[in-house]
């Protein structure tokens, strides 16, 4: 195993570490968020570390099929965001 | 050989900006003291930190076997829906009044998610409204 290979080991675990922590910071904010929108910015920012995090287990696992899997969350992602905001900001989502 | 060694540091690197993007993000998000405030730091974590990580995944794949570029389609709808939902998240914050309302826009009245329609307004704020037999 050469040097290279195990920096990119190391990236990795340090990466998975990293987003998991950046996930639970955005669920705090979740919880505190004291107005609507911090709920929907911290919901959005959880969608996209979940993308990160999926990423990261198919670099992890030398898999490719995660990639339907990722671009599946982020659309859905986007769609919630969006439709979480017009109920919001019209009462109803589609009118 | 080298381009496989030169691939997986190019790997590394790129999965550190992002773990660092994604780090700054969250912590923005719980620091800053206002809902607008707050709104800047996460939308980074969209556009660059998961763009490293798709990076990295590309670089990956051609390191290791035959390459692809699939994440790219994953790339370019995160950016084009980034804008998007901050904009929403944005109307939002204006809407709920969580931030300082804007200053008055120097051509209509007054922003439109605040603006009530002519039909709804009787409604909207009945205290407003004399009844005719008091």
């Amino acid at each position: 195993m050469s040097f290279a290979t195990q920096l990119m080991d190391i990236a990795l675990i340090v990466t998975f570490v990293v987003i998991a922590l950046a996930q639970a910071m955005s669920m705090i904010r979740l919880v505190m968020g004291p107005s609507t929108g911090d709920r929907i910015l911290a919901l959005d920012t959880m969608v996209v570390n979940a993308i990160g995090l999926i990423v990261l287990l198919g670099i992890a696992q030398g898999v490719r099929i995660y990639f339907e899997v990722s671009l599946i969350i982020a659309m859905l992602g986007f769609v919630s965001t969006v439709a979480y905001a017009r109920f919001v900001l019209r009462g109803d989502i589609i009118e | 050989m080298t381009a496989e060694i030169i691939g997986t540091y190019a790997v590394a690197i790129c999965l550190l900006i992002g773990a660092g993007f994604a780090m700054v993000g969250a912590i923005g998000l719980l620091k800053f003291n206002d809902s607008m405030t707050r709104l800047h730091a996460p939308t980074k974590v969209g556009t660059v930190g998961i763009g490293a990580l798709l990076l990295a995944s590309m670089i990956h794949s051609f390191t290791v076997g035959d390459g692809s570029l699939h994440e790219l389609l994953i790339m370019s709808f995160l950016f084009v829906t980034a804008p998007i939902s901050a904009n929403f998240m944005a109307k939002v914050n204006i809407h709920r009044r969580a931030c300082d309302t804007p200053p008055e826009p120097p051509q209509d009245d007054t922003w439109s998610t605040l603006n009530v329609p002519e039909a709804d307004r009787e409604m909207a704020s009945p205290a407003t409204v004399q009844s005719p037999k008091g």
